[in-house]
């Protein structure tokens, strides 16, 4: 952006890499929104928050924020946080990167740094597919959706992503989508202020790969996440999710645990 | 306290109709205009109708919809 005028969010967002690289109406812009504006809200200071990515679409967002940030490799945005945060406790760790990057190549990653409760955030952008390399299926396409991959249909069953997280050791472990704003922000809040392993999957409609194949308008797309939710205060494995149908959305665990890094500092005074 | 209203940025549009559809007081309309970028922006049509809410703000994914001090300059 070239104009001299002040943006709310400019102390927040790289405003020279602006406009960002995404489609219209792709729910990323959304997501980076409440997440620079949950910063915001709790006065962090910019210079104590590490971004981290992996690879896709959802990637990008480490590249448009003002905090430190790094953009790691494809599926590999867990080991770098989990460097970040065990070296580095008096940062806060924020991972926002893809469906595919966390749960296809990185999926290892996610349920090993969910069991040791490693301290950081990871805001997680499920689109349902790959975006960023042409809308093919992964591991949370719904069951018979269509995708260059899968020209008849998805035969292969996806994951439910917050039955996942919690069965693997998640302290708080959350879902909504980008049209709930202020949810999302208020959960994001949440996370941030968290000791421990915390997850947010978003919802988040890809306008131009899934939208276009499956016949949905970017504004269908986000009606769909109006009519088709439903908040509930249930067990993740209750969480239920099918786009088509019902997707259940709320905030679904929040308990404390030792974290990774409080057990090597204590077992780091003993050995001593 | 100066007088707030919505502003468009207009560069950083790229006409998903998210605000027009979803502001809950129909303060936007779909434009004629083209940007150089090929963009339909909206148009801000009832801007009296317009409660500082802030909605669409939030769901613009582009960071174009922002509340700003209105200067009494139109
Ligand atoms: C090692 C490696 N394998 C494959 C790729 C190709 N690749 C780039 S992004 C991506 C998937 C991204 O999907 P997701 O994380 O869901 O992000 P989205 O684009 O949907 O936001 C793949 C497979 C790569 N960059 N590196
Ligand atoms: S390809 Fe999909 S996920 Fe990537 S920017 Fe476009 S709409 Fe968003
Ligand atoms: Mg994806």
């Amino acid at each position: 952006m070239t104009e001299e005028m002040k943006h709310p969010l400019s102390d927040y967002l790289r405003m020279d890499r602006l406009p960002h690289i995404w489609c219209a109406g792709c729910g990323l812009g959304i997501i980076l929104h409440s997440y620079v504006e949950a910063i915001q809200e709790l006065s962090m200071d910019l210079d104590k928050i590490v971004t981290v990515s992996g690879i896709g679409c959802a990637g990008r967002a480490s590249g448009y924020v003002n905090t430190d940030a790094f953009h790691t490799t494809h599926g590999r945005a867990l080991p770098f946080a989990t460097g970040i945060s065990i070296s580095r406790p008096d940062l806060k760790t924020v991972v926002i990167s893809g469906d595919g990057d966390l749960f296809a190549i990185g999926g290892n990653h996610l349920i090993h740094a969910a069991r040791r409760n490693v301290d950081m955030l990871v805001i997680c952008s499920n689109n349902f597919n790959y975006g960023m390399t042409g809308a093919q299926y992964g591991p949370t396409t719904p069951l018979n959706t269509r995708t260059p991959t899968s020209p008849y249909g998805s035969i292969e069953n996806p994951f439910n992503l917050v039955a996942l997280v919690a069965s693997s050791g998640a302290t708080m472990v959350s879902r909504w989508t980008v049209y709930h704003v202020y949810h999302l922000k208020n959960a994001i809040k949440k996370g941030l202020q968290k000791k421990g392993f915390s997850f947010i999957e978003v919802i988040s409609p890809c306008t131009t790969g899934f939208g276009r194949l499956n016949k949905q308008t970017p504004i269908e797309m986000m009606r769909q996440l109006r009519d088709n939710t439903k908040i509930m205060k249930v067990h993740p494995m209750e969480a239920t999710i099918d786009p088509s149908t019902e997707i259940i959305i709320g905030d679904f665990v929040d308990v404390r645990k030792p974290t990774y890094g409080e057990i090597l500092r204590e077992l780091e005074a003993k050995a001593r | 306290m100066a007088k707030q209203r919505i502003k468009l940025i207009k560069q950083l549009c790229k006409g998903c109709g998210y605000c027009i559809e979803f502001c809950p007081n129909n303060v936007f309309e779909k434009s004629e205009e083209i940007t150089e970028r090929g963009v339909t922006p909206p148009r801000i049509k009832n801007p009296d109708k317009c409660t500082l809410c802030g909605l669409c703000t939030r769901l613009c994914p582009d960071f174009a919809l922002i509340i700003e001090e209105d200067e009494g300059d139109g």
